[in-house]
């Protein structure tokens, strides 16, 4: 390869091209005035992705600005490769979530395996050891001919990377509705640990100092990944597998020790992963944060194929790759530890005082532009938006007519694809290696994993309830934030922080730009309400097929702790003879309820208000119980409300609940879903306690009955055996995914 | 009790095997890198779980061709202890000291649950604290778990009392499915003639302590602390 062939490759840079680049007129003009010339095609390449939407945030920075990032606990927040959150004795969780929608729906294996590799590496990028991993998918329809095809891809590529990895998988949601037919949302999280004095941030520092290239070779694989996650699909989206990156777990496995053994030494100036827009973005960011210039000559960098040209190298998003900025003198002890783990290693490069990112390659200079300035000049829209229509209640009409015994509209719920069972997705991940899962989520409203070598325990959850979102967007943002809360507070646990995965239709529809600014603004009420900041985050805009968006669905990846991981309650019924107990108001609102969806077969009215200080005030209670022994089973009330919460409790266990309080009860309180609600069981001689603490936090507790049996009953008789329930319950995704792909 | 656990590029549930053994043994065992050409001297050596060179061509294929293996045979041979616990068992047999092969799944997924087992043989220093016929639960987390020999072998294992662990279903659980991968006669775990090499897919030391929710792998390793001290 030489200058002249890879001049022979690039195209002469016009509007034209720069529009297939994904940049508008206006931006096309702005590069120009910024460098005073025309970019050369590797210029153009690099400002194309640096100002996508993936890269830019161009719609949605104004409103991120809104939302509260700091708090006594937060050591890290928005701006590095994930948030960083004080867990007390020098130690620190550091998390993120982020969505990888797009090329899952193209190629689910790959997309969703690659989506594990690159969050895993935007947490041990920062010193971190990664301790869980979560996942929260959305798909189309069951009906839909692709979905079977798309769940068994992404959870076979889920676990494909994370079991390899040696990470658990502690569990997450999965949801299906058809506005996600030809839009899948793959939104993973992980979670490590670090101790505060070994945290490593990406802006460079140092004139001189080396610029040291790890992990995998460069390949072609993924070039302009990040325009594609930037644009709507149509039906020729198949035509962009190509943009599609390959994972490699074995190697992100030897990425994390090589990077962890060599963050142990002093060794490390800064260091960044190649994630969206691989090495343009890395190297730009790490310059550009220190507020220095870099110099790259790319023949050296460590290549899988051959004749690549400056512009492919630079766009390239190959996987498991990372960036570091190394003291002077110290790339032998790094490169030594490269060696042991068998990881390609080479000096790329070498920071300046110019301000540039310069770019050579077989003896020539194929890009030289100030990074500042480009940079700086990423657009940033306010885009119009229209507010969503607020839904009418639900009037008492529509009960007119039903008749649906209590257990067989139990046993319809519990076949729903929403409310059934997911182990035949989780069973997939392996979810104990470390040794350290006390609870994945299902056993309990929130996964709790011990910190290595500790008593301590981090409590993880991933919430959001998009038909709510798409009723009303502000609320249910709210609601999102303040269930992920109330899922930590289940468990026992201090919720401390949150990462918000934003996953939208086109933000250029002022309609759905409607959708994304209500959504920040529930958010950021119920943050600032709960004491909950966002530390991390990701946006993913333009989930639209063919002009259909999908439902909103800000996902909340939250985390909290516990001083020992023995203290953290499940959702089981422990024993027979424990009382039940409901914490929080009575049940009475049925809009947008799975119940009228499943049941009455309709989508409407607004989701459940949102009452920011009686939630604290509850949560604050059950976790203050917990904390004192008091609670053998703690489970929040969710999807399809009071009675379902209660067999969901029974089914975990074997035992069944009678419940005499229950007699006659309206469907509004049976299946109402009312927030800052809990159910728990606890010992009979435990009760006079609970109910005297309740009444001096002013938390109305009601006592339902007792745990018995074998079926759910009231006063009146049974209502449905567990089993029956179980049965459905389990049934319905195996037999869904035994059919023909 | 001193021990071993050998690590592999890949290897990931060298920790569990390190709390495991520490707990029973109040000795941290020494970990041996793959490039290794020498093993300390060691009652036990332990290869852990994990995907060793990414299983990419075939489950503990490569493994048991690194040089670290060529020692753990020679220390097998003089009658050293030597656990192989999923890919662990998968290197084992590759590197031929126990008979058999480990395929793909039957259901081509993997699978992580906890699983209910039969000791079927106590005499040996990794089974001697469990009754003969005990039903016990360890947590199984693999792709390529199911074992398989020809018929005639799993006559003959059964005959030498060489089968350690059978997959079997509890009516009584919550949970009572049996063999998880398939595994020719429901055979989970298996030990070479003498009974001092044993191979089992499912993780013992995923089960020893109050947060892994049930306590049942840890005789195995307080009964090797007992008989290896």
């Amino acid at each position: 390869m030489t200058a002249e062939a890879t001049r022979a490759q690039e195209r002469p840079v016009t509007l034209e091209l720069a529009r297939e680049f994904g940049l508008s007129e206006a931006e096309y003009k702005n590069a120009l005035e910024i460098l005073g010339r025309v970019p050369t095609f590797t210029e153009m390449g690099i400002i194309s992705v640096m100002w996508s939407e993936h890269c830019s945030y161009k719609s949605s920075k104004r409103w991120l600005k809104t939302l509260p990032t700091t708090g006594p606990q937060v050591i890290c927040g928005p701006g590095e490769n994930a948030g960083v959150v004080d867990i007390g004795d020098g130690d620190t969780v550091i998390f993120k979530m982020e969505s990888h929608n797009h090329p899952s729906y193209i190629e689910p294996y790959q997309g969703a395996a690659t989506g594990v590799g690159g969050i895993l590496r935007d947490v041990f990028t920062m010193g971190a050891r990664p301790i869980a991993n979560m996942n929260a998918l959305r798909f189309g329809s069951p009906d839909h001919p692709k979905t079977r095809h798309l769940v068994a891809g992404v959870v076979s590529g889920i676990g494909g990377y994370g079991n390899c990895v040696g990470v658990p998988t502690v569990g997450g949601e999965t949801n299906f509705h058809a506005a996600y037919n030809g839009n899948i949302l793959v939104n993973a999280m992980t979670v490590g640990v670090a101790k505060a004095d070994r945290i490593f941030y990406s802006a460079a520092a140092g004139v001189g100092n080396s610029v040291v290239y790890v992990g995998s070779k460069t390949g072609r694989d993924g070039i302009h990944g990040a325009t594609m996650a930037s644009a709507e699909f149509t039906e020729d989206s198949e035509e962009k597998r190509p943009t599609v990156q390959v994972g490699d777990p074995f190697t992100e496995k030897l990425l994390i020790e090589a990077c962890l053994e060599l963050m142990a030494t002093d060794a490390v100036v800064a260091i960044q992963d190649m994630g969206a827009a691989g090495l343009t973005s890395s190297a730009v960011e790490m310059a550009g944060k220190g507020g220095l210039g870099i110099e790259l000559t790319l023949d050296t960098l460590p290549m899988r194929e051959e004749a690549m040209t400056p512009y492919e190298i630079m766009l390239s998003e190959s996987q498991e790759r990372m960036l570091f900025i190394l003291k002077p003198g110290r790339e032998e002890v790094a490169r030594a530890i490269f060696d042991k783990w068998e990881l390609d290693f080479a000096v790329i490069g070498t920071l300046t005082d110019s301000g540039n990112l310069v770019i050579k390659m077989y003896g020539e200079t194929w890009c030289d532009m100030p990074i500042a300035p480009v940079s700086n000049a990423a657009p940033e829209y306010d885009r119009p938006w229209e507010p969503t229509p607020v839904a009418n209640e639900v009037p008492d009409s529509v009960f007119d007519g039903y008749s649906l015994p209590l257990g067989d509209a139990l046993e319809k719920l519990f076949a729903c694809p929403d409310l059934a069972s997911k182990r035949w997705i989780w069973e997939q991940y392996d979810s104990l290696v470390g040794g350290d899962t006390r609870f994945m989520s299902g056993q309990a409203d929130a996964a709790v994993v011990r910190v290595p070598g500790q008593t301590k325990a981090v409590a993880i959850t991933t919430d959001c309830t998009p038909r709510y979102c798409l009723a009303d967007p502000v609320r249910g943002g709210a609601q999102a934030v303040a269930e992920a809360w109330r899922n930590l507070s289940a468990v026992g646990a201090l919720p401390l922080a949150i990462t918000d995965n934003m996953n939208f239709g086109n933000p250029e529809k002022p309609r759905i730009m409607g959708q994304f600014v209500g959504a920040v603004q529930g958010i950021a009420q119920a943050c600032v309400a709960l004491d909950f900041p966002v530390v991390s985050g990701n946006v993913s805009l333009y989930n639209e097929t063919n002009g259909e968006a999908i439902l909103p669905t800000p996902a909340i990846g939250a985390v909290g702790t516990l001083p020992d991981a023995m203290i953290a309650v499940g959702i089981a019924f422990q024993q027979e003879g424990d009382v039940i107990l409901a914490i929080g108001d009575s049940g009475s609102h049925i809009g947008q309820s799975l119940f009228l969806r499943e049941i009455l077969g309709r989508e409407e009215g607004p989701p459940p208000p949102v009452d920011l200080a009686v939630e604290r005030r509850n949560g604050e209670f059950v976790r203050g119980l917990i904390h004192a022994g008091l609670v053998a089973s703690s489970h929040d009330v969710a999807d399809g409300g009071l009675i379902v919460t209660i067999a969901e409790m029974a089914l975990a266990s074997g035992i069944g609940a009678h419940l005499p309080a229950l007699d006659n009860a309206h469907p509004r309180a049976l299946f109402g879903e009312d927030q800052a609600r809990y159910v728990l069981a606890v010992r009979p001689d435990a009760v006079a306690a609970v109910q005297e603490k309740a009444k001096a936090a002013g938390v109305p507790v009601t006592v339902l009955g007792e745990t018995r049996g074998a079926a759910l009953s009231t006063g009146s008789g049974e209502i449905v055996t567990i089993k029956r329930l179980k049965d459905v319950n389990e049934g319905w995704l195996p037999t869904y995914m035994s059919a023909e792909l | 009790m001193k021990a071993a656990i050998v690590v592999f590029p890949g290897s990931n549930r060298e920790r569990d095997a390190v709390a495991a053994l520490e707990a029973a043994s109040g000795t941290k065992p020494y970990l041996v890198w793959h490039r290794d050409t020498e093993l300390p001297k060691v009652d036990l050596i332990v290869v852990p779980g994990g995907f060793s060179y990414g299983d990419y061509l075939r489950s503990g294929a490569m493994a048991a061709h690194s040089p670290i293996m060529r020692e753990v045979k020679a220390r097998a041979d003089q009658g050293v202890r030597v656990l192989g616990v999923c890919n662990g068992f998968q290197i084992i047999t590759e590197a031929g000291l126990l008979p058999g092969a480990l395929m793909r799944n039957g259901a081509l997924k993997f699978v992580c649950r906890v699983q209910h087992l039969r000791v079927e043989n106590t005499d040996s220093p990794f089974t001697a604290k469990y009754a003969k016929g005990q039903i016990v639960r360890y947590p199984v987390a693999h792709g390529d778990g199911n074992y398989w020999t020809d018929a005639e072998t799993v006559k003959r294992l059964d005959g030498e009392g060489q089968v350690a662990f059978r997959y079997v279903a509890d009516e009584t659980r919550a949970d009572p499915r049996g063999n998880p991968n398939g595994s020719a006669s429901d055979i989970a775990g298996i030990f070479n003639a003498k009974r001092t090499v044993l191979g089992l897919m499912p993780h013992p030391e995923d089960a020893v302590e109050g947060l892994h929710g049930n306590t049942d792998g840890k005789p195995m390793f307080d009964g090797l602390v007992e008989a290896l001290s």
